[in-house]
């Protein structure tokens, strides 16, 4: 047993992906892009993020059973953000009702 | 886990006692898996379902802080704009290290190295988790001397004090508990380097390796959506 074996030179790409996506999303915060700055923040984050979980995590390399799980997760959090944020959003649309 | 056709010689094997008579097999091989690679894949995925129920622990808190940023955005730029982004662009720094470090120890263990070889990679990471803590600290230390922790002595100067409040209580839940995880990954960390350092790990044999790994970049990936949240929002806001 032994699972793939990436080369060396994988992780310190992903390691100057991450650190370029540090910089620039630091960088992009002295702005003001309006709404654009959330964007481009949660963007970085997000791309940062998949880097870690398929090169780092090795999810690129694991089974589909692990991709489901990993994939379900995520898939649950944005139906907890969803349901809640359907509620608070829209708070106040209907006239007479609690704001 | 697929490939590498059965790279598997079995070393030294298993012995035990009178009465308990089968094949030959890895002795770290526990009787309930037909191979190491099943055992590995199990191993894997249970600590995958681990870190699922992680995601959602977290993601409470991140749902309280999409809820009061949405209250009160600029009350929330306001307060972010009294953290010291470079301390937090640091310990983003730090953290991607440790993450590339604990790479190179899976990997090391992987690829049968030394003992040596494994441990430094593991220790590597624990220090600069270690220098994670450090910064955090600084940071604590600042925030109670400019009474800015939540509680009967917070004091705002800004326009919004109620929403700042709200924004440093989030504050210290979400990254007193990422700092939580820090301290017991460094734990976990200990009695991995220790397994290594008694040649436990090798290319046959490295799954608590990997699924330690697994934990230290989840921990690192919470800090990667904590950075910007907290200390990056209130750069572009000016007061007044």
């Amino acid at each position: 047993m032994s699972g793939h074996v990436a080369p060396k030179s994988m992780y310190y790409g992903v390691f100057g992906a991450l650190m370029v996506g540090t910089a620039l999303t630091v960088l992009v915060a002295f702005f003001d892009l309006g709404p654009m700055n959330n964007v481009l923040m949660l963007g970085i984050a997000i791309t940062k993020a998949l880097l870690v979980v398929l090169f780092f995590m090795h999810v690129r390399w694991s089974t589909r059973l692990t991709w489901v799980v990993v994939a379900s997760g995520f898939f649950w959090l944005l139906i907890m953000f969803g349901l809640t944020m359907s509620d608070y959003l829209t708070r106040g649309w209907v006239p007479g009702t609690w704001r | 886990m697929s490939d590498a056709p059965s790279a598997y010689q079995p070393p030294p094997v298993a012995i035990h006692p009178a009465g308990h008579d089968h094949a030959p097999h890895h002795p770290y091989l526990q009787h309930h898996f037909d191979d190491m690679g099943q055992q590995a894949e199990a191993s894997t995925l249970g600590m995958w379902v681990f870190l699922v129920t992680e995601i959602m622990f977290f993601g409470g808190l991140f749902m309280a802080y999409l809820v009061y940023r949405h209250a009160s955005p600029q009350g929330f730029q306001e307060a972010s704009h009294h953290l010291n982004i470079y301390w937090g662009a640091a310990n983003t720094a730090i953290l991607i290290i440790s993450s590339l470090t604990m790479a190179f120890a899976v990997r090391a263990a992987q690829t049968s190295q030394p003992a040596r070889t494994q441990v430094f990679w593991l220790v590597s990471t624990m220090a600069f988790g270690a220098a994670f803590l450090g910064i955090k600290a600084i940071e604590y230390t600042d925030k109670f001397r400019d009474h800015i922790v939540p509680g009967p002595y917070f004091q705002w100067e800004g326009l919004y004090p109620k929403p700042a409040e709200q924004f440093y209580s989030l504050y210290f839940a979400m990254t007193g508990l990422h700092a939580l995880h820090m301290v017991i990954g460094l734990g976990i960390m200990t009695v991995i380097a220790i397994m290594a350092w008694r040649k436990t790990f090798d290319s046959d044999y490295y799954t608590p390796v990997e699924v330690a790994g697994l934990y230290w970049h989840f921990v690192d990936i919470v800090w990667i959506f904590l950075f910007p949240l907290l200390y990056l929002i209130g750069r572009h806001y000016h007061a007044g």
